[in-house]
This record gives C-alpha cells, structure tokens and sequence, in this order.
C-alpha cells in the first residue's frame, strides 16, 4: 500500500476531525446567517431548530404590488447547493409569472441554478418578480395577457385581487395590509 | 496445488502455478515509475491477496465491471454495498445478473456470481444504504473504490472519509476511487481526503440536472420531455397535493405516462414512452456499457497501483469523451480553500469551563490568527448563536449567557460561519 501519511503536510497534522455536519448544513447556515435583506423582506421559521424549511414574506414598497404581503415557503434538501431551494407561493395571487398552484417561473429556480448562487440570491430575484412582472413568461396567462394588452385594466385587477376579489371567475387571496 | 474449502462444502483449487503469471510481471520487479516504497515479490503479492480489504460502492453498471476488474487482478477480501434490487431493463450490461435474478439485491447476487467464478475470492454483500454504516465499518477498508450514479451519496461518502482522518491515526485515511459516466462520458479520480482535492471540490463542475424553464413546459411544451416535467412537476403535486413523487413506484410512473401522452396528443408531439418518462424523472442518462467498462478499468488500474505501490497513481482526474472518438485528458484539480467538505482551518482552542458564549465569541472576534467579525456558531445540529435573520438571532440569543460548556462537550466541534469566512471554520473545544 503507497505510503499516503508521509504527504501530509506539516500543519495538516494539526488539522482536526471535522463535526459531523453535514456540507449542505453548514452552507445553509452560512447562507442565512448572512442574509442581506432590504426591510421589504422577512424570514419566518415555524421551528427555529429546522433550517431547512422556512417561509419568505415580501412586502412590496413599491410598484404595482405594494401594499401587499406575500408568503413564500422554501424547503431545502441535503443535495443544497448542488440542488437549488423549492419554492412555493403559498397563497393564491393574481401574478403573470406565478401559477394559482402557487409555481413561480424564475430562472434562477430552475434551469438557470448554479451551487454560486445562494438563498439571498433567489430572494431578491423573487423580490423582482413584484416589481418588474413579466408578461414573457407567464404562468398565469390571463394575467400575462392582461398586462400585456391593458397595464391599466392589469393594475385594476392586481389591487382587486390583492383586496381578495375574484377576476375572471377565479377567487384570490387577500393579502392587502391595510 | 492449494485448496480451499468454500461454504458449499465444494474443495476448488486456488493459486494454481500461473494463476496471476501476468499480473505478476508488474509485482515481480521494479519498474522505471514504481514508487521508492515498492517492494517487489512476496511482500506486496502477500498484502494484496491476503492482507488488502476493498470496498466497491454500488454494484450496477459500474460495479459489475469494477468486481470482475478487482477479482481478476488479485484482490480478495472484497466488500460491496448497494441498495437498488435487479430490474429487468439492468440485464444488457449489468452482466453479473441473469433473468431469473430480477427482483433481487444487486449486491447479493454480484458477490454470489463472482465468489462462485473466480474461485477463493471472498465478496462480502450489503443490501442497503451507505448511510446505514458507521465510521468503524469505514475504518476496517484500505481503499475505498465508488461507481454510483447518485451526487448525493457521492457527496456522503466523500464527507465520511474526509471526516475519518485523524491526525493520530495513519490508517484513518483511506485513499477515495470515484468513477462516474454519463452516456459516452465518464470521469475517473484519485482523492486522498484531506490531501488532494475532494468530490466537494468540484461540485460546480458537474453537469447540472437538465431542467426547463416553467413557463415554457406550462405554455409551449415542443419536447416530449416537456410533457413528462409537466406532468411531474406541476400536474402531479395539483392533483396530489402533499403526496410524494415516488420515482421507483410503477404506479407513479404509470400515472405521470398517461397525463404526459395526453399532454403530448394536445401538442402533437410524439415520443413520450414509459421508459422516457422514468428517464426524465428519475433523471437517467442513458448508461453505455462500453464507457462503464473503461471507467471501471481505469479504476482498477488505479485501486490495483495504490494497493501495490507498483507505479504512479493518478493525480488525480481522468476524463473520457467518447461522443466523438475517443478523446481522453487527466488534470489536476485542485483542492479549494472554500470547500465546504476539505477546505478551511480547523483550529483547536481551551477556554475555561466558566466562559460565557457571549464572551467567547468576543475572544473569537479578537484573535489575530481567525479575524472573524459577527460569527455565527452551531455544533452539530444544535444552533448556539445566530448573527441573523432576526427571528434565530432571538431565538440562539439566551444562548449568549449559557457557559460554552453547557452546551459542547468537551472535544466537542463548534462550526463558524461569517462573511469574512471563505466558507466556515471548525473550532475543536477543551477545557482548563
Ligand atoms: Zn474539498
């Protein structure tokens, strides 16, 4: 058998075992221990203990969503960061890029993942989405269409709907503040 | 002529005059590239046949070739461990498995097949995963050789053998063969954890999952495979809700193929089959059995060359593509500081048993040798004190009048994370 040892070098000797967390967790825990996040944004866990499963509130200061509150969930699994995070809205919104199963289309999600990128990443990329909604993309294609076509007709429905009204028959959840 | 009694009771010969003529050509005599360590005739013959202990992760495509390859050339203390059962689609290159073997453990019935054709070797099978094993039954192994098809428990075991050095302890390091292919593709590599670069190292190298972008598999699917995504991905949990995708359920499968061909028929698209819709979900990339067989070779030609010290090793990254012709390369890829798995310090540090949290992150901040500035601690799964988000900050923060040992034993790890970190430090504690 090669004789390894004798590489080690010097001040590896010194290393020490490792704790048994594993790569996923501690990133997680880097990732959210230094999360840079605007007031527009908070982190809620259901239980502090758990990293792994967390909820995301967005409220909006601006653009055509403001005034209102909304809830992601995040479930991160141990393949993290070579898997990216899943992302769900957890209420039924009236969003061109957001389906009313509550599936987000953002590339970041998905096709355009990278182990780079990280939880701050993907939140303000969500955060975006409230701003700068994207009729190119769209999940929710009456609202795509909509905004589109009529951005004021779109407006009136993204308030009614935030209110909890119902726009072409479907019903959406209240997420107004006031 | 030796002889040997095996379980069935059946006397079969062993070592007969020739049996190893050509593998021992190269153990007989130095060559021009043999290590200074290599010691030539009985010696390394003896450690090899009767001293050496190799465990072979995963006994599919890759570990049918990689038992054969390692049974042949002369170990024979070998260990296997896999989870997955026989399935029929295994049988075009998993060749240690016949019809009559669907159904039943990979590993059980590869180690039957090779104990009963190469005679005097002795396979010992697990049927499970290589998360049920603890260090000690990593520990027993001078090599550890992996030929999965899984970043995930690729990722696990290369953490395990990183996390089994000791310092104390030459035997703890346990030199790592990793074989991947992915169709005409494959990769062989060398880690010796904590040495050369491990399997975290390059975790951004890898292939990523091919993945759709949603809005086009919701509105303008134009693949087959945009069908199948969005019958798993947005029909599957509508209709299911909470219910979990169970990939290796036929009855899963079978639902996700009728949505997607009724998907497909909307679209006019064609080609959505059973096997492409477990293809797409389970992520399968069609395996080649003639990539699994080069893969498999070059890891035993490096197991083999560890083992015997009988000629440079890999160092440490062999990559194949056989997409057009036959193109190989070996590099170095090198160990990054920011490795979440090898890289960053470990630092040993006694304090008192008296000291508060709160006063030991203020030593932390202060050394000169770390320059930490708002670190975050844990120690194992348990939080001591988050920086942020507001709500673990509260929660970790009665924490800060706790005494360090309240709550780490002594030996016991603490994990550091902070923006000024290039990933996390890991601090051993003692106390005066
Ligand atoms: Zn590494």
């Amino acid at each position: 058998m090669i004789k390894i040892w004798s590489m080690k070098k010097n001040e590896d000797a010194a290393a020490k075992k490792r704790p048994k967390t594993s790569a996923a967790q501690i990133r997680v825990q880097k990732d959210l221990t230094e999360l840079d996040l605007p007031s527009t944004m908070k982190t809620t866990f259901s239980d502090p203990a758990d990293l792994l499963n967390f909820s995301l509130t967005i409220s909006p200061d601006e653009g055509m969503y403001k005034g209102g509150a909304f809830v992601f969930s995040f479930v991160i699994n141990n393949n993290y960061p070579h898997e990216p995070p899943k992302v769900k809205c957890m209420q039924r919104i009236y969003h061109p890029n957001v389906d009313l199963e509550g599936n987000v289309c953002l590339n970041i999600l998905r096709e355009d993942w990278k182990p780079v990128l990280n939880l701050n990443s993907v939140m303000v990329g969500l955060q975006y989405l409230f701003l700068e909604p994207n009729a190119d993309d769209p999940l929710n294609k009456e609202a795509a269409e909509e905004l589109r076509k009529n951005r004021d007709q779109f407006l009136y429905n993204v308030k009614a709907s935030m209110r909890g009204g119902s726009i072409k028959g479907v019903q959406y959840d209240r997420v107004s503040l006031q | 002529m030796a002889t040997t009694t095996i379980s069935n009771g059946a006397a079969i010969a062993q070592d007969w005059p020739g049996r190893y003529y050509h593998v021992d050509q190269v153990l007989d005599r130095p060559g021009p590239r043999t290590d200074e360590s290599f010691l030539a005739g009985e010696g390394v013959k003896d450690f090899l046949r009767n001293k050496c202990k190799i465990l072979v992760i995963g006994a599919g495509g890759l570990g049918c070739e990689i038992l054969a390859n390692l049974a042949l050339s002369g170990f024979k203390d070998i260990h296997v461990i896999d989870m997955d059962t026989i399935d029929i689609s295994n049988l075009n290159r998993q060749f240690l498995f016949r019809p009559k073997d669907v159904g039943k453990p990979k590993a059980t019935v590869a180690a039957a097949f090779i104990m009963s054709r190469v005679p005097g070797v002795k396979v010992t099978p697990y049927y499970g995963k290589i998360q049920d094993k603890d260090d000690d039954y990593y520990l027993q192994f001078n090599l550890v050789i992996c030929g999965l098809d899984s970043v995930e428990a690729r990722r696990w075991i290369n953490a395990t053998l990183v996390n089994l050095v000791d310092p104390e302890n030459p035997e703890s390091l346990k030199p790592l063969i990793d074989g991947g292919t992915e169709g005409f593709k494959g990769q062989a590599r060398v880690i010796l954890p904590t040495i050369s670069s491990c399997y975290e190292c390059s975790l951004d190298m890898l292939n990523k999952p091919t993945a759709f972008p949603i809005c086009t598999i919701a509105n303008t699917p134009r693949l087959p495979e945009h069908c199948i995504e969005w019958a798993s991905v947005l029909e599957w949990p509508r209709v299911h809700g909470d219910k979990k995708l169970d990939t290796d359920d036929p009855e899963h499968i079978g639902w996700l193929y009728k949505i997607a061909s009724a998907r497909a028929q909307e679209f006019k698209i064609e080609g959505v089959t059973w096997s492409l819709t477990q293809g797409v979900v389970k992520n399968i990339i069609p395996a080649i059995a003639s990539t699994n067989a080069i893969i498999a070779a070059s890891c035993c030609n490096e197991a083999f060359k560890i083992a015997t010290s009988s000629a440079a090793y890999l160092n440490n990254y062999f990559m194949l593509i056989g997409t057009d012709g036959v193109y190989s390369f070996t590099f170095e890829h090198e160990k990054r500081a920011d490795c979440p798995v090898c890289g960053g310090e470990a630092v040993d540090m006694t304090i008192s048993k008296e000291l508060t949290v709160d006063k030991f992150i203020e030593t932390l901040i202060e050394r000169q040798d770390i320059q930490i500035k708002k670190p975050s601690l844990s120690s194992g799964s348990k939080h001591i004190y988050f920086q942020a988000p507001q709500q673990l900050e509260e929660a970790t923060r009665p924490n800060l009048e706790k005494t360090v040992s309240e709550l780490v034993d002594d030996g016991g790890e603490i994990t550091v994370t902070a923006s000024s970190l290039p990933f996390s430090l890991s601090l051993r504690i003692h106390y005066s």
